[in-house]
């Protein structure tokens, strides 16, 4: 793509909006949250196993639409695990947790069907996720997002997001939080 | 290890006391790793995920890494992931294919059948010395294949497997059978893992037959996840259970589960209902096993723990997990998602989402589990904490023996599993004869 003035301009638009969205989950508004969220939304984060050299593309994530991964869902299990929080007795959210989005190396890998038109985004980023809960918990998830996202009148949507969390076992008692 | 563990002060089964030592205390946890993960059977695997000569699949007893491998003839093996020369993990990748397991330090190589092959400059250095024979990978001396699951022990003198498993096994069927009744037949779809601290047996404890910490999972209760849930049904799961009588049952050789006996005039009870071709495809298994088991039919598997470590849920979301101890106060769960091999490709697909959405550290109800045990592990690490005991008087004395079921039955929630469970779990930190860990008979025993 073409480094054009519209190119440095889509790219602060998503930057702006990926940085809202985080904002929104770190101050605790799911439920706007949601409302970025594609009706036919994927959001996925597989399991990483440890290959040998040469089978990583092949074998080294586990793969959407088959088998288990950490989520392979859809908008309304995300609705769901909202409204489980908002029942507060969601134990595992119970007191909430404190959370901060980091982020960055924000990237345009595809526009469609133009960068001056572009009504579908591929965005790459990387993202450190901070959690503290309840008094000693400390949990740390680093790793890389690729987004699909939606033009929809003067924001955007995701339509799928795919999440690389750089764990094999997850060092984590939950992933009660939003990625 | 020599110190005799005070076992007797610290589970008190007569009044129903057992003391919080036994899930902080550095003592009873060495006690567990030697005299107890170095003679239970345990759970190692599932062959489904080696159906191949040289296919292999990292695994753990106890805190040890194992590799579970089928060798080039076919035969399943399990060794301690340790090369003999200086104790190099031979194999640190999860799961794959290989011929040779090769150790990176100083490249002794081991066949798939455990033998130690390559020794570099062989001639040079060893030769007369040292016997290739001899210095093969370590080898579990007890393996036993049930129904595709994979179980070892360490102690030679371990009884068969299907003798330690005892009655348990016409639960633990239900799990591992087709759900039209034919047995075996399942393949594993995927297997988390997560370490949390706690410690193990407040997880194993959970699938004893806790079904008295309900509430705990209210918020899923509440605004339903299972798989009727878009069509309005509430809670966690489909009632296919309704018209049955939950029992609650303890083995003799420690383990224990909650089963349902349905009535013998039970009829398949509508689930699945967003799906209408998984929810036929249900109606078919559940007629075709009534036809198949006739009586036997009746019992139907909720959740069960195998002594010690290996715990499973029967029928949503189906899987086996096992809590592999990493210190007194952090566990590594893995939880093995089951389904029946041959099923429909819609059927498994719709069971793996909920399977996601319910289990594990990212379900929505095992979450919440994972809450209570890690506050339960921390809040009885106290010097004060450890001089009052846990209760576990629930249902004393309420159950029968052998009626209606093998084992002793609960027909009300019970913590007689539990109690059960730590009888034998002493019994193994005593050190106590096979005899008395499987609770055979004495009379039976000397005969054979
Ligand atoms: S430790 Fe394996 S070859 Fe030396
Ligand atoms: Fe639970």
């Amino acid at each position: 793509m073409m480094r054009s003035l519209a190119w440095y301009q889509l790219r602060e638009e998503i930057e702006d909006f990926l940085y809202l969205e985080a904002d929104l989950l770190d101050q605790r508004r799911f439920k706007d949250w949601l409302d970025l969220l594609a009706e036919d939304l994927i959001y996925f984060m597989p399991m990483r196993r440890n290959v040998k050299f040469g089978q990583h593309a092949e074998r080294e994530n586990t793969k959407q639409g088959e088998g288990i991964s950490w989520f392979d869902e859809d908008k309304w299990t995300l609705g769901k695990r909202v409204e489980q929080i908002l029942t507060g007795v969601h134990y595992a959210e119970e007191p909430l947790s404190r959370v901060t989005h980091m982020v960055s190396n924000v990237r345009l890998l595809d526009v469609r069907p133009s960068v001056e038109d572009a009504q579908e985004v591929t965005a790459g980023c990387r993202f450190l996720v901070y959690q503290n809960r309840i008094e000693y918990e400390n949990f740390t998830f680093v790793g890389r997002r690729t987004d699909e996202l939606r033009r929809v009148g003067t924001s955007w949507q995701i339509a799928r997001r795919e999440i690389i969390l750089e764990q094999n076992v997850l060092l984590a008692k939950n992933l009660s939080i939003f990625f | 290890m020599t110190t005799t563990l005070p076992t007797d002060q610290m589970i008190d089964l007569k009044r129903g006391m057992i003391s919080r030592e036994i899930f902080v205390s550095p003592d009873f946890y060495r006690g567990e790793l030697e005299r107890l993960f170095t003679r239970a059977w345990l759970f190692i695997g599932h062959e489904s995920q080696i159906p191949n000569p040289g296919d292999f699949f990292v695994s753990r007893m106890g805190e040890e890494s194992v590799i579970l491998c089928r060798d080039a003839q076919g035969t399943v093996h399990v060794f301690l992931n340790s090369c003999r020369h200086r104790g190099m993990k031979v194999c640190r990748y999860e799961q794959g294919n290989t011929s040779l397991f090769v150790c990176p330090y100083h490249s002794w190589s081991y066949t798939t059948d455990g033998k130690l092959q390559g020794v570099p400059l062989y001639r040079a250095l060893y030769e007369g010395t040292l016997n290739r024979e001899d210095w093969s990978l370590i080898e579990v001396p007890r393996l036993a294949i049930y129904k595709s699951t994979v179980w070892a022990s360490w102690d030679p003198a371990a009884p068969d497997l299907l003798d330690y498993l005892g009655s348990a096994v016409d639960h633990l069927d239900q799990v591992l059978d087709c759900r039209d009744g034919r047995p075996g037949g399942s393949e594993v779809i995927g297997v988390h893992k997560w370490v949390f601290p706690s410690n193990w047996k407040f997880a194993a404890e959970n699938f004893l037959g806790d079904t008295y910490h309900n509430p705990s999972h209210r918020s899923v209760d509440m605004i339903g996840i299972g798989p009727s849930a878009q069509r309005g049904q509430k809670g966690r799961r489909d009632n296919e259970y309704n018209k049955g009588q939950h029992v609650w049952v303890g083995h003799p050789a420690g383990h224990g589960m909650h089963s349902v006996l349905m009535p013998a005039t039970m009829e398949y009870e509508s689930s699945y209902a967003q799906y209408p071709v998984v929810d036929e495809y249900f109606r078919h298994c559940f007629d075709e096993r009534k036809r198949r088991l006739g009586e036997k039919a009746c019992l139907l598997p909720f959740t069960g723990n195998i002594f010690p470590n290996a715990s499973y849920h029967g029928r949503q979301p189906r899987g086996i997990c096992v809590w592999h101890p990493h210190s007194p106060t952090e566990t590594e769960g893995w939880r093995f998602f089951l389904v029946d091999a041959d099923a429909p490709a819609e059927v498994k697909d719709v069971l793996r989402r909920f399977y996601m959405r319910y289990s594990g550290p990212a379900g929505m109800t095992e979450q919440d589990d994972m809450e209570n045990w890690l506050y339960a592990t921390a809040a009885s690490r106290g010097t004060i904490a450890r001089r009052h005991p846990f209760n576990y008087q629930m249902s004393m004395g309420a159950y029968k023996t052998n009626d209606p079921l093998p084992g002793d039955v609960s027909l009300q929630i019970t913590e007689q599993t539990p109690r059960n469970y730590y009888r034998v779990y002493a019994s193994y930190l005593n050190g106590a004869p096979w005899d008395e860990l499987i609770g055979r008979p004495l009379v039976q025993a000397a005969a054979e």
